[in-house]
């Protein structure tokens, strides 16, 4: 497998740099005469939404005209996001007053997945909005590789290029939620998905057929969720990730990194079950980290066998010497 | 006098008609301002520059020795050019952050106003200029400037008028704030540090009466002690200091930064020199070592008020309700000004916390002060200036 896997990431890993040329991008959309939607999912996010619109709007609507429509969808903020992000004309929205009809849920997830139902997009590639570094490429990074090859069908987003970095090898991958939770779980059950090098991250474009197919978590488990989803219906041929460099936001404290790994558990264990996962008889034993090779992303297998000594009555010697 | 009405119908609505380029030129100003460049390291932001103008299809656009960024929107007639200058370099370091912050109505961010904004327009300028038909009879040279600010002396824009093959009929020098700024004249000035260290062979058993900060402190105060003339205007701004590294050990080194400014050239070098003999005095006095460093000088000249570039920016001004505010400067126009090039500097909107890293600029003024901008550039191109 690590092989077949090696090969994925080779081929389905790119850099957003191979994208530069945005006058070509504009050119095979409009070829396959595509729709892409941004949306952006926000809760009070009134620092940094303006700068995300101005930049996408300037970038990819007006210069090159690569995104048909920016939408914020809105869980209720208390400040200012949704007058800010109407100001330098995005659509905005409410998640409450979309598909009013159902019972009402608050979170991310929800947002993302009304999404699906306001916007016109063939393809949606989803932002957060507290990224302080906004560029261009958080957007044609990631639908680029929709464009160009049909057979992707889900874009994630990775972020690397530390500004130095002593070795020619370093240890690569997500945060601290990602290393110590998922990949260890993605490692023990789904193997083939630890080649997605931050499974976590908040930035993705994907095509309507698939969104619409999948259900989605409404609190931290949406992007674990969809990843499972998407690799049980379409296989890890479906996948593509784009290394984004840095992405600058502000840090969480571990206490809301536990509240996220909370959920994103629930969300694992139910999947897992429905998959019938657990009842396997072995599970593996090899953990898969990433490592980075002169700009080469490849996997660092570790075999990590938990043995155990079973209980000291059992063992004749000690029964002996103390007489039991 | 210059019949202006053609140009005044030429501006009317034009504040309005700009603001549909309110988010390219945000979003310049966004990525260019979130690029840090400190004197003698604006290598990166004049690159940014550089690929704007390849996109607006500015075809001479090019990076010259001195790493300053030109390119040229080629006039009808190209006999001359007129010069649009913005420094690229900024006062904060390669550390400071330099995220901006947008809000409905203003921007902040380290340097938003000094100079990101003024690079921003330079970036936009071609776009908007060719999206509202305006083709100009004249060359349009647009410059971002390196090594303009501090120990940075002007060199860029020194090299460039050196070396530069364009035959510049006039200037303008782009400056994010104030609006309503108006400078066609360079006052004399003379830049540097006066450092004050304590030598390594001081005897440390002398406890408590040595240290650079009280040596400084004597230069300082002797400084203060001199009888500047109230005509011609003269002042000596005590800009910056620095020194020691604790509060428990004695400083080893103090300085000062200073500038010294008039309007007459012979007073800046007078107080110059007498600054030199206080440092004498002071070092011989107290044993340590006092250096003075002088890096920068400007001299005092530019076109009179009633230059015809000045009348027609002021009418430019005035047309567009913005109350002309007349100030000297000793930012480029001085090396523009040494070059006998007719030149101004202008603000583009208003803002506050200026050198601060949340310095803040409000955006509805920058309509009016790009229709200033074009409407000056319209002025000159169209022989208003003559």
């Amino acid at each position: 497998m690590s092989n077949k896997l090696q090969k994925w990431i080779d081929k389905n890993t790119y850099h957003h740099s191979e994208f530069w040329d945005l006058k070509k991008l504009v050119e095979a959309k409009e070829k396959k005469n595509l729709k892409i939607s941004l949306c952006l999912p926000t809760l009070n996010e009134e620092k940094t939404i303006g700068k995300e619109i101005i930049i996408f709007k300037s970038e990819l609507v007006e210069r090159y005209p690569l995104i048909d429509e920016i939408a914020v969808i809105d869980s209720g903020s208390d400040d200012n996001t949704l007058e800010v992000a109407k100001n330098y004309g995005a659509d905005t929205y409410l998640a409450s007053d979309i598909l009013p009809n159902l019972e009402q849920k608050k979170g991310k997830g929800e947002n993302l997945w009304k999404a699906i139902y306001q916007l016109e997009g063939d393809i949606i590639v989803y932002v957060d909005a507290d990224i302080s570094n906004i560029h261009p490429r958080f957007v044609y990074g990631l639908v680029a590789p929709l464009i160009h090859r049909d057979k992707v069908h889900y874009v994630k987003a990775f972020y690397d290029r530390p500004l130095a970095f002593s070795g020619n090898v370093r240890a690569s991958g997500g945060g601290r939620v990602t290393e110590i939770l998922v990949r260890p779980l993605f490692s023990l059950f789904f193997p083939e998905l630890t080649g997605i090098i931050q499974p976590l991250s908040g930035e993705y474009a994907v095509r309507r057929d698939v969104l619409e197919e999948i259900a989605f978590p409404i609190g931290y488990g949406v992007e674990t969720s969809h990843l499972i989803d998407v690799y049980h219906k379409y296989g890890l041929e479906a996948f593509a990730q784009t290394d984004l460099d840095k992405r600058v936001h502000e840090n969480k404290p571990t206490q809301a990194l536990g509240k996220m790994a909370f959920g994103i558990l629930q969300t694992f264990i139910k999947r897992a079950k429905a998959l019938g996962v657990f009842e396997k008889a072995e599970h593996e034993t090899i953990l898969r980290q990433f490592q980075v090779k002169e700009n080469h992303y490849e996997q660092n297998l570790m075999e990590i066998i938990e043995e155990e000594r079973p209980p000291m009555i059992e063992i004749e010697e000690y029964r002996k010497k103390f007489k039991k | 006098m210059t019949d202006f009405k053609p140009l005044e119908k030429k501006l009317t609505g034009l504040e309005n008609k700009l603001k549909k380029y309110r988010e390219l030129l945000l979003a310049n100003l966004v990525m260019v301002g979130e690029i840090p460049a400190p004197t003698f390291n604006e290598d990166e932001r004049v690159q940014f520059i550089l690929d704007r103008f390849d996109e607006a299809g500015l075809t001479d656009s090019s990076i010259d020795d001195h790493g300053n960024g030109i390119g040229v929107l080629s006039g009808k007639e190209g006999k001359d050019s007129i010069l649009l200058n913005a420094h690229a370099d900024t006062i904060f370091s390669q550390k400071t952050d330099h995220t901006m912050q947008v809000s409905s109505d203003s921007i902040t961010g380290a340097g938003v106003a000094d100079n990101s904004l003024g690079l921003a327009v330079l970036a936009t300028l071609p776009y908007i200029l060719e999206d509202l038909d305006i083709e100009l009879k004249k060359d349009l040279v647009l410059f971002a400037g390196v090594k303009s600010l501090g120990r940075g002396n002007l060199e860029g824009i020194r090299f460039f008028l050196e070396n530069n093959p364009f035959k510049i009929s006039d200037a303008i020098c782009i400056e994010g704030i104030q609006l309503g700024r108006l400078s066609y004249s360079s006052i004399g000035m003379l830049r540097g540090e006066i450092t004050c260290t304590v030598p390594e062979s001081y005897d440390w058993s002398r406890f408590g009466d040595a240290s650079a900060i009280l040596t400084l402190n004597e230069v300082i105060n002797k400084i203060n002690d001199i009888r500047l003339p109230k005509r011609p205007r003269t002042s000596i701004v005590m800009g910056s200091i620095v020194g020691g590294t604790s509060f428990n050990t004695i400083a080893r080194d103090a300085t000062l930064g200073f500038e010294v400014r008039s309007e007459s050239q012979e007073v800046v070098e007078d107080t110059g020199s007498t600054i030199g003999d206080i440092v004498h005095e002071v070092s011989s006095k107290t044993g340590d070592q006092v250096e003075l460093d002088i890096f920068a000088r400007r001299s005092p000249g530019g076109v009179p008020y009633a230059h015809p570039l000045n009348e027609c920016a002021r009418s430019v001004m005035e047309s567009l309700d913005i109350e002309p505010r007349l100030a000297p400067s000793t930012s480029e126009l001085s090396a523009l000004i040494d070059e006998d090039i007719p030149a101004l500097t202008l603000g583009i909107t208003v803002g506050e916390r200026t050198f601060r890293t949340n310095e803040t600029i409000q955006i509805d003024p920058i309509f009016k002060g790009l229709a200033q901008l074009i409407g000056i550039i319209l002025a000159v191109d169209g022989g208003y200036c003559e």
